[in-house]
């Protein structure tokens, strides 16, 4: 299909590029800027007049609960909300039931997202075997499966040789390794920051030190083993400033924040608003600007969405027994473009660190809007106003700390391979 | 943040869920509708008709005899139904949610939950779904807060030293864990008293306790030094042994209330203890049953107290 996006204010990450102009897609990619190529002829033109026109969205964890949770959310479902939040292509974290740890389970994912032919699938292997932290998974053919990355969610790594004979092998081989930095034992049964609002709800704390200490541990053991290390959802001012410092001293690992954590703190649990038990746990404010200002300075190279679809079963439980995690992949947009204009960011800048970043990370050529780049698109009113709720939601899962609230900014077409996958009818 | 959910559009109390942003004014008057009931209470016939008619369920998803007791006392002498379920041994286990056994019991016409569940936030979560007409009482959610018992506190230490102005009060003991510690703090500070002072190891005090308000000592005889009420809290047997306390005989020999101990505070302090009490754990016998010792007068008043409550919330107080 030949697309003919007219008069759209484009936006390239990856040169800074903001400028009003005409984009041509043909054979799913991107085949002009400006001027129509010789003889190109569209299928379709679509009046991208007052709308950006961006790389779509590369969302570094999404849980798409396939297999095993299908109660709380399929393929399907996640994947049409992907799309409808202009995300073209995103990551599944291993901890599915069972988790991601063979290959026929990668391969089918891949596989049926292929068939959907929404957004780009891209499985994040268990790292060991059921994620129980004791035996290696057999990475080589995972990743001939189709597995970007390795990584334990949110289950620790509590034994230290294992973890460094798990960095030690995906050295060897170039895999990336994308580690939570928590601590097994400071933060267990904890379910709340360790601060103010914990001690007043009585809530069972998780210190910092949990973060802290685990990350200290990831970045002294990553030294000298060649893993590419990724390290997810920072939560703290000092983990912030700890991978500050590891970059300074010139190690190679990047990191990521969830939208969530660049935009609540503790405060938000309010009541014991369950909404809002999310691991890592909701900071104080003081970590939160840390986290805004790292994302800032590229201390933190990515901004994602953590999307944990939960069934309101799971979800309207007394804070402490409530399945943590937070709808999200349909607000990464507007809550980036939030961020962008409190602190004052521009939004090429901004738009990088949920584009261009997050490709580069996964060795994509998308991200950015050239001539030959994938027709992954993103096009986007910054100035649509909605409402979270269940009617706008394309997610099975409602669970978000934002609902009811309004967002600016709402993905009104998104291109994966020159195909419009999402429309937004008025 | 949304609206404090225990107050309804006048600021009238339609839930007591927490102390913890309870007005003063409210707080003064459950303290005096509860002086009304004290006579109630020692009359030959117990019983006044403000609750007829109406249905309290007992709901304890976590075991407990004194407070259920007392709270069915309560709404026996206030003539009400009283329907006690003991849910950590029926529909949860068979794996209801808490919140279709609410809309259930909502459906026999309750008029009143009274709630003790093991998690923070349990009578918050019911309050905010059960249906408009329902008051919710919370008896004791998890470590968060126990209003209640906190309010009989109030009521005993009013009834001993008359004012709260000018007071020092020492609470003693696990507060990391202790609900009843955590709406003990919010009441005192809420009624004026001029000091709050929590005395425990590291290990048993919140990390941020000292933001309730409350000044943080590790030393009894430092921490109890002029005070005018000692309030003692239980130590549950389950924080013995492992990394929390080496053991009991440890804990009483530090922070145990002995008459040497307690000889450092004011010489008409008052020794308060929520019961169930560990006696050579956390107090000696000598004190317990001492002349300092309000322990059975506040079990008294917590009858009269939780009448209060129910009266004020179902609107038919004196």
């Amino acid at each position: 299909m030949n697309l003919h996006l007219r008069g759209g204010r484009v936006i390239d990450p990856a040169s800074g590029g903001d400028r009003r102009q005409d984009v041509f897609v043909s054979g799913g990619c991107i085949a002009a800027l400006g001027q129509a190529p010789a003889g190109f002829r569209a299928d379709r033109i679509i009046d991208a007049a007052g709308l950006v026109v961006c790389p779509g969205l590369v969302d570094l964890s999404v849980r798409v609960r396939e297999p095993g949770e299908e109660h709380r959310a399929t393929l399907e479902s996640e994947l049409a909300a992907a799309v409808a939040g202009g995300v073209t292509a995103l990551c599944c974290p291993p901890d599915t039931d069972p988790p991601l740890d063979e290959p026929g389970l990668v391969e089918m994912l891949k596989h049926r997202a292929r068939s959907l032919q929404l957004a780009r699938l891209f499985p994040v292997g268990a790292a060991t075997r059921g994620l129980r932290g004791e035996r290696l998974t057999e990475m080589a053919e995972l990743t001939d499966a189709g597995c970007v990355a390795f990584s334990q969610a949110d289950f620790a790594l509590a034994d230290h040789q294992v973890l460094l004979r798990t960095l030690q092998y995906a050295g060897t081989f170039g895999y990336s390794l994308w580690l939570r930095p928590q601590d097994a034992a400071l933060g267990r049964g904890g379910v709340a920051h360790d601060g103010q609002v914990a001690t007043r709800l009585g809530l069972a704390p998780v210190p910092v030190a949990a973060e802290t200490v685990a990350l200290a541990t990831i970045l002294r053991l990553t030294e000298g083993t060649g893993a590419r290390v990724h390290l997810c959802r920072l939560s703290s001012a000092e983990a912030v400033e700890m991978v500050r410092q590891a970059k300074a001293k010139g190690l190679d690992v990047t990191a990521d924040v969830s939208a969530n954590h660049l935009h609540l703190s503790e405060m938000d649990i309010g009541y014991f608003d369950s909404n809002c038990n999310v691991v890592p746990p909701l900071r104080d404010a003081r970590d939160r600007e840390a986290l805004r200002r790292g994302l800032a300075d590229g201390t933190i190279d990515v901004l994602c969405s953590d999307h944990t679809p939960v069934d309101d079963d799971a979800k309207q439980l007394p804070f402490g027994e409530a399945a943590p995690g937070a709808s999200g992949v349909e607000l990464l947009l507007p809550l980036t473009l939030k961020w962008a204009e409190q602190a004052k960011v521009p939004l090429p800048s901004a738009l990088a660190r949920v584009t261009l970043q997050p490709a580069r990370l996964l060795g994509l050529d998308s991200g950015r809007i050239e001539v030959g780049a994938p027709a992954d698109l993103c096009l986007f009113d910054p100035q649509a106003r909605w409402t979270v709720g269940h009617d706008t939601l394309h997610s099975q899962g409602k669970n978000t700390p934002f609902y009811g609230l309004e967002m600016t900014g709402r993905a009104l077409f998104t291109v994966v391979a020159g195909s419009i996958v999402h429309e937004l009818r008025s | 943040m949304t609206r404090n959910p225990q107050l309804g559009d006048k600021g009238e109390l339609r839930h007591l869920l927490t102390t913890e942003g309870l007005p003063r004014e409210i707080l003064l008057r459950i303290l005096d509708t509860a002086r009304s009931f004290l006579s109630v209470t020692e009359r030959e016939i117990k019983k006044v008709p403000l609750l007829r008619g109406k249905a309290v369920f007992n709901l304890f998803f976590e075991p407990s005899t004194r407070t259920r007791t007392t709270f069915e006392i309560a709404a026996k002498r206030l003539s009400a139904d009283v329907i006690n379920l003991s849910i950590g041994t029926s529909s949860q286990s068979k794996g209801e949610t808490l919140l279709d056994t609410v809309a259930n019991l909502s459906a026999m016409h309750a008029d009143m939950f009274v709630v003790r569940h093991a998690q923070s936030g349990a009578a918050h979560l019911i309050a905010q779904h059960a249906a408009p007409h329902i008051h919710v009482i919370n008896a004791g959610d998890g470590r968060h807060a126990h209003p209640t018992q906190a309010l009989l506190d109030m009521f005993t230490i009013r009834h001993y030293k008359q004012e709260f102005q000018g007071l020092r009060v020492a609470i003693v003991g696990d507060v990391l864990h202790s609900r009843v510690a955590r709406s003990q703090i919010h009441a005192l500070t809420t009624l004026g008293v001029a000091e709050v002072r929590v005395v425990a190891p590291r290990t048993l005090l919140p990390n941020h306790v000292s933001e309730l308000g409350v000044q943080v000592f590790h030393d009894m005889r430092e921490a109890l030094a002029d005070v005018d009420v000692v309030m003692m809290l239980r130590l549950q047997n389950e924080r013995m042994g492992g990394a929390l306390l080496p053991s009991a005989h440890e804990y009483f020999k530090t922070y145990g209330l002995t008459p040497e101990k307690l000889a450092v505070a004011s010489p008409d302090a008052i020794v308060m203890h929520p019961g169930p009490m560990n006696r050579g754990v956390e107090i000696d016998s000598m004190v317990a049953d001492g002349r300092q010792s309000v322990i059975l007068p506040q079990v008294t008043f917590g009858i009269a107290v939780r009448m209060a409550v129910m009266s004020i919330l179902a609107g038919s107080a004196p």
